[in-house]
């Protein structure tokens, strides 16, 4: 299609053909967008502009009587109400609110803690012992009184759902693909493909649902675990979700092997499971591998599923049948009580951030090996 | 005369290579292969039996169309046409965005691009990145650019005394641009895929009969790409309808009065409706039918646009095949 005629003659066509190339970049700018504007309101932590300690929050003091001097953005951010809250007071309530944080203030709680920023790198990621803990954990309560932000708990919620959910569709996914791709009569790989597809059409919200109401009951009067909601049921609903995105990758890797391969191991007397099994899996094994990278992009990824199903409890505990707490479901469950611009706020963009990055590379890798197999397989083109 | 004739031994009987002998290994692995198959069918058939055996039963033109109450967990009183509504409205606009853009990059890709630029390279590894990044990131990505930077900046030039933001706000509009912004991805594949599979001889007619390459891809090519952009667009709008998390910071509200009137107001959305009511219900066991009744509708939505996308497709892709 590289047919380069006089552009010169064609003004139209050549401003076509750049318009056409500008609108293209739009996937580029996207993801670069989605790069800066996340990153933008997570950055204030990542370098450690944010001070979430209760003295430095106390330190400024609006009186009353100074309601109407101070601008009505200014009041909301101080006192910590989110839009729609400040929206519906009347200036009676945000008076009372104002003495009300003087008073707070009085009380303010006689507590070493109340002078940590807890936005630091260390207790985001470190132990600490909080007053009144014997000992030091990993704690995530970011509406007590005084803001615990440590992200480890929710990176266990969020490996253990993804640990689950990959346990579960992955085997299952790459057996069906080489099914469907090698051993099923091709009459009914017709249907059977799209059948499984079919899989992907269904909302995660649905699959949430449908975990929370029939899946989690089930599993419960089977196994006679304590929590209903937990790690092992959200797990499973997530793992419905990746099975399609799995399946559909490894299936094309499977078929893109050449059927000449297929057909020589037959010659020479091998079964057809033989040949699927040492020949065509070997030679798409990097395309195998892609999927289970890409399905672990999506487990970790997933939010309704997990915050319909987890249970959400931010504990650290290495056992699957706990209600657990995940990276997604945080944000998801969180980020509209947060006043925008404090510290809670960007701790969760923080978490978007992350998430992101984690995508990012899971995609770079599963699609860098994709590319470099097809090649492999297709011949360089 | 036949005895006469030294008779050569009788030939072998002609082996057959292929299932000559029975291999049990190979068979039992292929009944496993064939089982986990059954198995992910026999789910997907346990969950849809299950929503439609127990929703079918709820559903009447007083819920479809009835407007919802203000306690929306009264039985009774239930319905959904705000929602769905509400639904359709960030759909229909977000297609309006992603379907010109989606079919631009696609036609680049295929048609103008040369094929092993790194360029390209690059644009491809875009839109398969932007497939894989989480839903919530992409309401992140909403609340900080449409919401906070666009919306803000709309507001400061175009009211700036208004004392409450008008655009810096939730709102309809901001959600159909997140969607679309998350379902680029769909419809530049699916769009991408078709256009593979219009034969060159075609384009090649087409310029030798003196059209220029503009003329032969809007007159030639992509009429002929219409089942795939439709295909396209169907999958677009089938995902779409069923996202929470990029609409939940976005645009949905948990109940309002009336209809969305305008772009800057928020709206019921059908898919978070199914979220509020399974776990934010005071009595889960009496709002089931409700429950199932929403569930059905959402899956109806999107469901049915769905099989219709992946019938289009199969019949896309097979043509593709016999071309190859």
């Amino acid at each position: 299609m590289g047919l380069h005629r006089g552009h010169r003659a064609r003004p139209l066509e050549w401003l076509a053909e750049k318009i056409i190339l500008l609108i293209s970049l739009t996937a580029i700018l996207v993801v670069f967008l989605i790069f800066l504007f996340v990153g933008r309101e997570a950055w204030p932590v990542v370098i450690g502009a944010t001070n979430s300690s209760l003295a430095q929050e106390y330190q400024e003091i609006i009186p009353p009587e100074d309601f109407a001097r101070v601008p009505p953005a200014r009041l909301r951010q101080y006192l910590g109400l989110t839009r729609q809250q400040f929206e519906q007071m009347d200036e009676e309530t945000l008076k009372d609110l104002m003495a009300l944080r003087i008073e707070a203030k009085a009380q303010m709680p006689d507590d070493p803690d109340a002078e940590l920023n807890t936005t630091e790198w260390r207790y985001l990621l470190g132990p600490h012992q909080w007053t009144g803990y014997d000992r030091p954990a990993y704690i995530w309560q970011p509406v007590s009184q005084i803001h615990k932000y440590n992200l480890v708990p929710l990176f266990i919620g969020s490996l253990k759902t993804t640990f689950v959910a990959l346990l579960f569709a992955v085997p299952l996914a790459i057996a069906a693909a080489l099914y469907v791709s090698q051993l099923a009569p091709p009459r009914a790989r017709e249907w059977l493909k799209p059948g499984i597809e079919l899989l992907s059409g269904i909302p995660s919200v649905v699959l949430g649902f449908f975990a929370l109401i029939v899946m989690a009951s089930f599993f419960q009067a089977l196994f006679g675990y304590p929590s209903r909601l937990n790690a092992f049921v959200a797990g499973l609903a997530l793992g419905l979700a990746v099975i399609p995105v799995v399946f559909s990758i490894a299936e094309d890797a499977l078929t893109s092997v050449p059927r000449s391969y297929t057909e020589a191991a037959l010659a020479l007397g091998s079964t057809r499971w033989q040949a699927a099994w040492q020949i065509v899996l070997p030679a798409a094994l990097p395309g195998v591998f892609a999927a289970t990278v890409l399905g672990f992009g999506r487990a970790i990824g997933e939010t309704m599923v997990v915050l319909m199903a987890s249970g959400n409890a931010s504990i650290v505990s290495g056992n699957l049948f706990d209600s657990t707490r995940t990276l997604t479901a945080t944000i998801a469950a969180e980020l509209a009580e947060t006043v925008v611009g404090g510290h809670h706020y960007r701790v969760l963009f923080l978490l978007g951030a992350l998430l992101f990055a984690v995508t990012f590379i899971s995609n770079l890798v599963g699609d860098l090996v994709i590319h470099r197999l097809k090649g492999q397989l297709e011949g360089k083109r | 005369m036949t005895a006469s004739t030294p008779t050569a031994p009788p030939a072998p009987p002609a082996r057959r290579f292929r299932a000559s002998t029975f291999e049990p290994v190979s068979f039992f692995c292929t009944g496993l292969t064939g089982l986990a198959t059954f198995l992910i069918l026999a789910i997907l058939a346990l969950i849809l039996g299950n929503i439609f055996l127990q929703g079918g039963a709820g559903l009447s033109p007083r819920f479809m169309f009835g407007n919802a109450d203000k306690d929306m967990f009264d039985v009774a009183s239930a319905g959904v046409w705000p929602m769905v509504f509400g639904t359709a409205a960030r759909v229909i606009l977000m297609t309006l965005f992603v379907i010109p853009i989606g079919v631009t990059t696609a036609s680049y890709l295929t048609e103008y691009a040369p094929a092993l630029s790194p360029f390209t390279r690059i644009i491809r590894g875009a839109v398969n990145n932007l497939a894989g990044v989480p839903s919530i990131v992409f309401g992140l990505f909403g609340l900080g650019f449409f919401i906070s930077a666009v919306g803000g900046t709309l507001d400061v030039f175009l009211y700036p005394d208004s004392p409450k933001p008008v655009w810096g706000k939730a709102a309809l509009i901001w959600a159909s641009l997140t969607l679309a912004v998350m379902t680029l991805p769909v419809v530049i594949v699916a769009t991408e895929e078709s256009l593979r599979a219009i034969p060159l001889g075609l384009r090649e007619a087409s310029l030798a009969l003196g059209a220029t390459k503009l003329q032969t891809v809007l007159r030639v090519v992509l009429p002929q790409a219409l089942p795939g952009i439709l295909t396209g667009g169907i999958l677009a709008v089938s995902r779409a309808a069923g996202e929470v998390a990029p609409i939940l910071f976005t645009g949905a509200a948990y109940y309002m009065a009336s209809l969305p009137q305008s772009l800057t107001d928020q709206f019921m959305d059908l898919a978070y409706h199914v979220f509020v009511l399974s776990t934010q219900s005071p009595d889960i066991e009496k709002t089931r039918p409700i429950l199932y009744g929403t569930v059905v509708v959402l899956l109806l939505l999107t469901f049915a646009l769905n099989l219709v996308a992946i019938l289009i497709r199969a019949r896309v892709r097979r043509n593709l095949r016999r071309l190859a």
